[in-house]
This record gives structure tokens, C-alpha cells and sequence, in this order.
């Protein structure tokens, strides 16, 4: 286990330190001075230049300079926004827990949603609820998101008026910043009128978290359909009925387990897709997340925000993948790749 | 395979996200009724650069911060236009016309914030440092946030003022180099706004004196409380506001930049008023019975003028038979959506100034021809309209506008070429008079009609880069200065009067409309008015 675990971090770190050079040579890469794109800081004082030239070590060799910048990093230090000014390290965590706020709440419901209907369809296998199914999942695997997001804007906010169609809460509702969920600061924050607060938060959720969750939901459908044909043709399966148990005991206590256990790490994965299409989606709903903050700071060449916004985002993805893939090999040995050669 | 029970234990889940699903629709649409926190939302076009409008003319600064934050010793009557008594409640003129005296309400408060809390009311020494701020090179806080007053500036008011002098705690004098009518409807601006000397004396002991333009403390009526950019701006009220004020309670900018996003957040209760609505979109919000649109005609005018340097536009007969050449009725349908007037001079028909009997050009495509070829324009004469590149209140589009005339030109035999640069370009090199004629246009800073005539057509304004004609004429610049040597307005339209006839005469521009200014806000929101004389103010705003 302590091998795997290793390993493991050792290609996180790997990856990291690849994925951090990557953006410290995006500050040469962009136009402009690359202090000024490292640090954020536009017309300095002479002094000023001078003593953040030392500080990121300039007139030294380029890995001397890289060794500065991870230095920096890893103060928090990320430096400052062109077009807010602000300090990125607060901004951008800011909209990155957005951004995971989002993409959490998609994936529970496209579980919720995805999960029942996977075994529904797997269970009539090749019958017209079956066959049903699947079609609705092949349209909603081939809709674009975006599109799929103004269509619901559409309908769900601008004609039948049910729900809000941008950011997380009324303005109305000014709720500190205190984990940057917004759902949690509501219940931690002290304002007047909280169930509300918090029912108004839920409505601004609905449309942006659905229109993400509908891909996610139709491809855990689909792995979901498949375990259990698979898992109801087995043998034992079979040999539980011989046995005399009825089609419910035969289900819940063999199929639902062993259905589940195989594709898990796989519906987990499904997190970073969801997480590239919320970006998307956080632009439609103007949804305060980092996708949106990243077309924003595009928009306005805020060079600092986009070296730190890509490398935070990378970082989690990165972060997240590694760490899921350990978990799993250390709790399901069967999937432990041999690590050494076989014949 | 027996598992038609199973079909209920499984589906029953689905049954559960569903019955929530649908409570959560069942309890959207009656929202607005009980439970929000009061405030107003208003969904603005932008970012502002300061909250400071002495620093910066552009609206969407003047918006968000100059009748929210600030109070003015004098105000516009919204109606009238006339200057009524704002911060100070009376003032008195010296028989030469140099010396003002004004006498300052009292027990007006400043706001107090989480940054500022102020010991005193609002006296004299207020009244000194903003005024001092930008008159006064040598003042602490000039140079603070780049030094720069464009308004100020441009209508000359830092060299108007010899002196700005405190006589007692509630009684400042302020001493003119020359007089001028104008300068009270100068201190009525958006951009005249009154500071708090004490909250600039506390930033300078604590060495962040640059705080005053971004954490902004006024008397006006919303306290400002925070601004996310690209997100938002907060002001809460401010509960000792001197004037009175319906209960709005909050007030936030909820900052849009995509005209089609706010009227989709208008039409779907997020924001209560929305700025800047397209000509496209105006019929959208008024087939909405929730939305309600205002027009009101805006102290503006768009305009077609000639490079009076250049022959043949030299010679007023031409300038005027290319004026009669033109359908103005045909312009307003095809441009201005029906969103706009005629003009028939520079001055709209809201200003006192207005000469409602003034005759500009009359449609005479047969006259127009004779007139040119009177004066040795021949068929196939070319000739280049330039037509700024970006969209404006007084002319929608002008590249548009350009190809229409383009037709009525060939009309009576003239080839006109259509030019346009980036804007940058454009304006730069109108100014280096490249040009032979432009569409282009003014929008007023205050009610004082001479905000019109000074600086569209006088000689000094062609430095200045606003006189588009590049007219120069000693008879026009000496009425429009004695104009101002008159403080009654009776005396002073006489001369404006006279103006408006020698520009007819020489038509040195051709007025072609006056646009309307619009506001889009929602059925359940009263006390918005549009004010001609800049930016929007949501003192008397309430809510049901």
C-alpha cells in the first residue's frame, strides 16, 4: 500500500512541477514584460520594479527565476489581476470553489437521476423501456451543453418564469465569504431571513446544475445499464435464483453490489468532465466560477489570471484524478496493474 | 425473469427526485411576494473607473456614484431644467457678476460607513477642499488619482474661479475672473459634487489619501458599502439623509455588460431597471405588461457638418443646398426607429433655448440642384461623408445614415463616398480636418444651452476638437459671449435666438435629430425618472 501510495505521489508531484513550469513560461510566451505578466503589477515605481525584479530573481538564469516563482506559489503569492487589481491566490479560489460547488451538485444529480434509470434499463434489457432509454441517452449525450443551457434559459426562465437565470443567489442576499460554497456561507452567515436565502440559492441552482448533469446522467446511465446486464447474466446470479430466492432478494443482495463495485471509480471520474462543461455553463448562467472568471480574463488579456486560473484548474483536475486512481487501487487490489512484467 | 415487483422499488427513487423537483417549481412563482430583502437592482452597462465623477466623464462612473454618494450645492430641476437648491439652500450674486455667495444647509450628514465615521455635519471647509481639489495645483489632493478633471476642464472652470473663500462655518464666496452665466448650471453637474474634507484629512494622516476615490464618503442618499468588478456594486441607504427618501433600502448595481442579458434579467424579475436599452429591443419591453418603458427627448443632437475650411463647402450656398438635398423624415423611420425628433437647430425643444419657430433645411431635391449647379457644382461632383463607427444615442447608425444620403446625393447629382476608421483614428483625424463632411453628434453635460453653442461651433472649440464644421465666425462668437454676460434667461435666448438664425443662414452644420433617452423598469418599481442632465438617480426609487 505504501508502494502505491508512493508512486502516486510522486507523479502527482511530477506533473505538478511540469504543470507549474508550463505556466511560469506562459508569462515569457504572453506579450508584455514577463515580470509584469508574473506579478500582476503595472507601472511600478522604479524602485518598486527594481526590488520585484530581485524578488523573482530576473537577471538570473531561468531556473533560478522558476525556482522564485514556485517559491511564490506556494506562499500564495500568485500575483495581481490586470483588470481588478486584486490579489489572484483570493480571486481565484474564490471562483474555483464556485466552479466545485457546481460541478458537486451536477454530479450528485446525475447519480440520482442516472443511477435508477441505468438498473431500470439494464433490468429490461433489450425491452421497449430498455430500448427507450437508451435513445433518450443518445439525445442527451448529443446535445451540446451550451446550447442545451439557452434552451433551458428559454423556456424555464424567460417564458414560464421558475427559475433565475443568473448567478448563485439574489443580490439581494449579501452573504460573507466564508468557504466560497455558497449553500455552506448561508447557513454559517448570520443574515436575517435564511430559509430564504437558502431556497432562492437552490433555484438559482437547478437550471445550471441540470443542464450540466444531463450529459453526466446519460453516460452514468450507460455504464450503469451495462454492469447490470452484465452482473444479472452472471452465473451466480443465476445459481441465487436455482436456489429459490425471489427476483427482489436475488437484486438487492447480489446485483445492486456487484453491479456498483466495477464502475464507481469510473462514475467518480466522470467529476472532471463535469467539470469542463460547467465552465461552459458557468458562462451561459453568469455563474461566479473560475470557466467564467478564465473567458473573462481572455477577453481582457489579464495575462496573470489566465497563467494562474489555467494552473489552478489543471492542479485540481490533476489533484483529483491521481488521488481517485490511489484510492482505488489500494481498496480494490484486482485492479492493481503488475508492476512488473508479465508473461 | 420475473420483475415486475422490482419496477416499483426501483422507480420509486425516480418518483422522489421528481415530486422534489417539481416542489421546487411549485414554490418559484410566488417569490417576489414576501420574502427578498428590500433593495432596488439595477442591471448597468459596465465597470466604473472611479467613484469619483470629478475624475472621469464617462456615464457609467457618473451612474453609479454622483446622485447615489454625492450631493451638489446646486441641482437640476428634472422638469425645468432650471438650477434649484441642493447642499446649499440659497445663494446671492454681486452686482458685477463675480462674486457668489452661498449659504450651506445644515445638519447635513455625512455617510457612516464600516471605513469613516464622521464627527461633524457638512460645512464650509467640505465646500473648500472639493472645489480646491481640482482648482488648486498645489493642493495635497490634486495630483491623487492622476490629477486629471476632464469635465472641469474642458468647460474652463478651474480658470473661471480666482477664489473660493469660507466666511463662516455655513457661508463660502466664490470669486470669478470674469462673469459668466453658466457657472451656476456648472455647479449643478454631475460632475460638481461635494467631498468630506475631515474623511481626507483622516486618509492623509493615514498615508492611503487615494482611498477618497475608491472608498467614497458624500452626503448623498446610498451609502457605498462594496464593488466586485464585473459583478457588482452595493450601497446601502443612508438612514440620516438630509432630503426625504422613500424606503428603498439597498441599492445594487448589478453590472451587465450584454444588452440582451439585461433585458433578459429585467424580464425575469432579477433586476428591477436595466440600462441603455437597444432601438432592436424597445418594442420587446413594451409588448411586456410587466415592463414599462420611458422615453423623454434627450438634451442631445445628432448632426451632419461640413468641413467649412474646404472649398466648395466654403461658400454657404452649398452647405445649404446639400442640407435641402436631404429627407430628414425618411432618416428617422429608417435610423432612429421612430426613437427620435427632427431637429431644426442644434438646441432640443427641452432646453429653454429652444426657438420653436426656427426654420432649419426644408426637403428640395429640385431646388437643391438648381442651388448647386448656381454655384458651380457640376453633375458627377465627388464629395466624402465620413460616419463614425460606433453607436451613439444621437445617431444609431451611422454608416446607415451615410448610405441613405449617399442616394439623395446622387439625386441631384453628386457621388458621395462613404469614410469611417476606428474610433480613435476617426476622431483623431477629424480633428486634423481631413474631412469634407461627418455624421456625428453631441449629448449635452447640463441644462445651459450654451453647452450646445459653445462648444459645436465657436472658433476656440476647433482647438478643442468638439467644432466638427471647423466653423469659424467673429459674429457667432460675440453673441454667444454676451449671451452669457446676461444672467436673466429672457435676455440671454435673445441672443441665442440670433445664433440659431446665423447658423441657419450659414449652416455651417445640418441639425438631423434629437434622440430619445429611454428607461426600461419593471411594473412594481416607482420614482425613476429619466434625468436629461445626466446620470441616473434612485433617491426617490421604491418598491412594492
Amino acid at each position: 500500500m505504501l508502494k502505491i501510495m508512493l508512486r502516486h505521489i510522486s507523479l502527482l508531484t511530477l506533473t505538478l512541477l511540469i504543470l507549474s513550469f508550463f505556466s511560469f513560461s506562459l508569462a515569457y510566451l504572453f506579450p508584455g514584460d514577463p515580470l509584469v505578466n508574473l506579478t500582476g503589477i503595472r507601472n511600478s515605481s522604479e524602485q518598486g520594479y527594481a526590488l520585484l525584479a530581485q524578488q523573482y530573481a530576473m537577471q538570473d538564469s531561468f531556473i533560478s527565476q522558476y525556482w522564485q516563482y514556485v517559491n511564490h506559489l506556494f506562499a500564495g503569492n500568485w500575483g495581481l489581476s490586470f483588470s481588478s487589481g486584486l490579489p489572484l491566490a483570493e480571486e481565484i479560489s474564490r471562483s474555483l470553489a464556485a466552479s466545485v460547488e457546481l460541478s458537486a451538485y451536477a454530479l450528485i444529480f446525475s447519480f440520482v437521476i442516472g443511477l435508477p434509470l441505468g438498473f431500470l434499463a439494464g433490468l429490461r434489457h433489450h425491452k421497449f423501456i430498455d430500448f427507450s432509454l437508451l435513445s433518450a441517452s443518445v439525445i442527451g449525450y448529443s446535445i451540446p451543453v451550451f446550447w442545451l443551457a439557452l434552451i433551458a434559459i428559454l423556456i424555464f426562465s424567460i417564458q414560464l418564469g421558475w427559475f433565475p437565470l443568473s448567478g448563485r443567489i439574489s443580490l439581494l442576499y449579501d452573504i460573507p465569504y466564508q468557504t466560497g460554497f455558497i449553500l455552506v456561507d448561508i447557513l454559517l452567515s448570520d443574515v436575517p431571513d435564511k430559509e430564504f436565502a437558502f431556497q432562492d440559492a437552490l433555484q438559482h441552482l437547478v437550471l445550471p446544475s441540470v443542464s450540466i448533469a444531463i450529459v453526466t446522467c446519460t453516460i452514468v446511465l450507460r455504464i450503469t445499464r451495462r454492469s447490470v446486464i452484465e452482473v444479472m447474466n452472471s452465473e451466480y446470479i443465476q445459481a441465487a435464483y436455482a436456489r429459490g430466492l425471489s427476483p427482489r432478494q436475488v437484486f438487492l443482495r447480489h446485483g445492486v453490489k456487484n453491479a456498483l463495485i466495477p464502475i464507481l471509480p469510473l462514475l467518480v471520474m466522470q467529476f472532471t468532465t463535469l467539470l469542463t462543461n460547467a465552465m461552459i455553463v458557468e458562462t451561459i448562467f453568469s455563474w461566479p466560477g473560475i470557466g467564467n472568471g478564465l473567458i473573462q480574463a481572455i477577453y481582457q488579456r489579464d495575462f496573470p489570471a489566465i497563467r494562474a486560473g489555467m494552473l489552478a484548474v489543471s492542479a485540481l483536475v490533476l489533484t483529483f484524478t491521481i488521488t481517485i486512481d490511489m484510492v482505488i487501487q489500494i481498496f480494490d487490489p484486482a485492479r492493481r496493474r503488475p508492476e512488473h512484467a508479465t508473461s | 425473469m420475473n420483475v415486475r415487483r422490482l419496477h416499483i422499488s426501483i422507480s420509486s427513487p425516480v418518483c422522489m427526485v421528481l415530486v422534489c423537483i417539481l416542489s421546487l417549481m411549485g414554490c418559484s412563482p410566488d417569490k417576489n411576494e414576501y420574502k427578498h430583502p428590500k433593495g432596488i437592482i439595477y442591471c448597468s452597462e459596465g465597470n466604473p473607473a472611479s467613484f469619483n465623477p470629478q475624475l472621469d466623464t464617462s456615464g457609467t462612473t457618473v451612474d453609479v456614484s454622483s446622485h447615489q454618494i454625492y450631493d451638489r450645492l446646486l441641482d437640476f430641476d428634472l422638469v425645468t431644467g432650471e438650477t434649484v437648491s441642493g447642499l446649499a439652500s440659497s445663494w446671492t450674486t454681486s452686482e458685477d457678476g463675480l462674486i457668489y455667495t452661498f449659504q450651506l444647509r445644515k445638519n447635513v450628514e455625512f455617510q457612516n460607513t464600516s471605513y469613516f465615521t464622521p464627527t461633524r455635519s457638512f460645512d464650509a471647509d467640505d465646500v473648500v477642499f472639493s472645489f480646491n481639489r481640482w482648482r488648486d495645483k498645489n493642493h495635497p489632493y490634486h495630483d491623487v488619482s492622476g490629477g486629471r478633471y476632464p469635465y472641469i476642464n474642458s468647460v474652463g472652470l478651474a480658470d473661471l474661479i480666482s477664489d473660493v473663500k469660507r466666511i463662516n462655518r455655513y457661508r463660502v464666496e466664490i470669486t470669478l475672473v470674469r462673469a459668466e452665466s453658466s457657472f451656476l448650471s456648472n455647479l449643478a453637474t454631475d460632475f460638481s459634487i461635494i467631498l468630506s474634507a475631515e474623511y481626507a484629512d483622516q486618509l492623509q494622516a493615514a498615508g492611503t489619501p487615494e482611498l477618497i476615490d475608491t472608498q467614497p464618503i458624500g452626503t448623498g442618499p446610498f451609502k457605498f458599502k462594496s464593488f466586485r468588478q464585473d459583478r457588482y456594486v452595493r450601497f446601502d441607504a443612508h438612514p440620516q439623509y438630509w432630503r426625504e427618501r422613500s424606503s428603498t433600502g439597498q441599492l445594487i448595481f448589478d453590472i451587465t455588460p450584454s444588452s440582451s442579458l439585461r433585458l433578459a434579467k429585467l424580464m425575469t424579475g432579477e433586476c428591477d431597471s436595466m440600462a441603455f436599452p437597444t432601438h432592436s429591443q424597445l418594442d420587446i419591453i413594451r409588448k411586456r405588461k410587466e415592463l414599462i418603458l420611458d422615453e423623454k427627448p434627450g438634451l442631445n443632437v445628432g448632426f451632419w457638418a461640413f468641413n467649412t475650411t474646404k472649398p466648395p463647402f466654403d461658400n454657404p450656398e452649398v452647405r445649404k443646398a446639400l442640407a435641402m438635398a436631404i429627407d430628414k423624415n425618411a432618416l428617422m423611420e429608417a435610423i432612429y426607429f421612430g426613437s427620435a425628433i427632427p431637429a431644426a437647430s442644434i438646441i432640443p425643444p427641452s432646453s429653454w433655448a429652444f426657438q420653436p419657430d426656427s426654420k432649419s433645411s426644408i426637403y428640395n431635391p429640385l431646388g437643391a440642384a438648381k442651388l448647386l449647379r448656381e454655384n458651380g457644382i457640376e453633375e458627377g461632383f465627388s464629395m466624402t461623408i465620413w460616419a463614425m463607427p460606433v453607436e451613439r444615442a444621437y445617431n444609431p447608425n451611422a454608416m446607415k445614415m451615410a448610405e441613405l444620403m449617399q442616394r439623395y446625393l446622387r439625386d441631384v447629382g453628386i457621388q458621395a463616398n462613404i469614410v469611417s476608421y476606428e474610433w480613435s483614428t476617426f476622431r483623431a483625424r477629424l480633428n486634423q480636418g481631413l474631412h469634407d463632411s461627418v455624421l456625428i453628434g453631441w449629448s449635452a453635460d447640463n441644462g445651459d444651452p450654451d453647452n450646445f453653442f459653445r462648444p459645436l461651433l465657436t472658433c476656440s472649440a476647433i482647438e478643442s476638437g468638439t467644432n466638427r464644421a471647423r466653423w469659424c465666425s467673429k459674429e457667432y462668437d460675440t453673441l454667444i459671449d454676451k449671451a452669457l454676460t446676461y444672467t436673466n434667461q429672457e435676455d440671454r435666448a435673445y441672443f441665442y435666438s440670433k445664433a440659431i438664425e446665423l447658423i441657419n443662414e450659414k449652416m455651417p452644420l445640418m441639425p438631423i435629430a434629437h434622440a430619445f433617452r429611454y428607461q426600461a423598469y419593471r411594473d412594481n418599481v416607482t420614482g425613476i425618472e429619466i434625468n436629461p442632465y445626466g446620470g441616473i438617480q434612485f433617491r426617490n426609487v421604491s418598491k412594492q
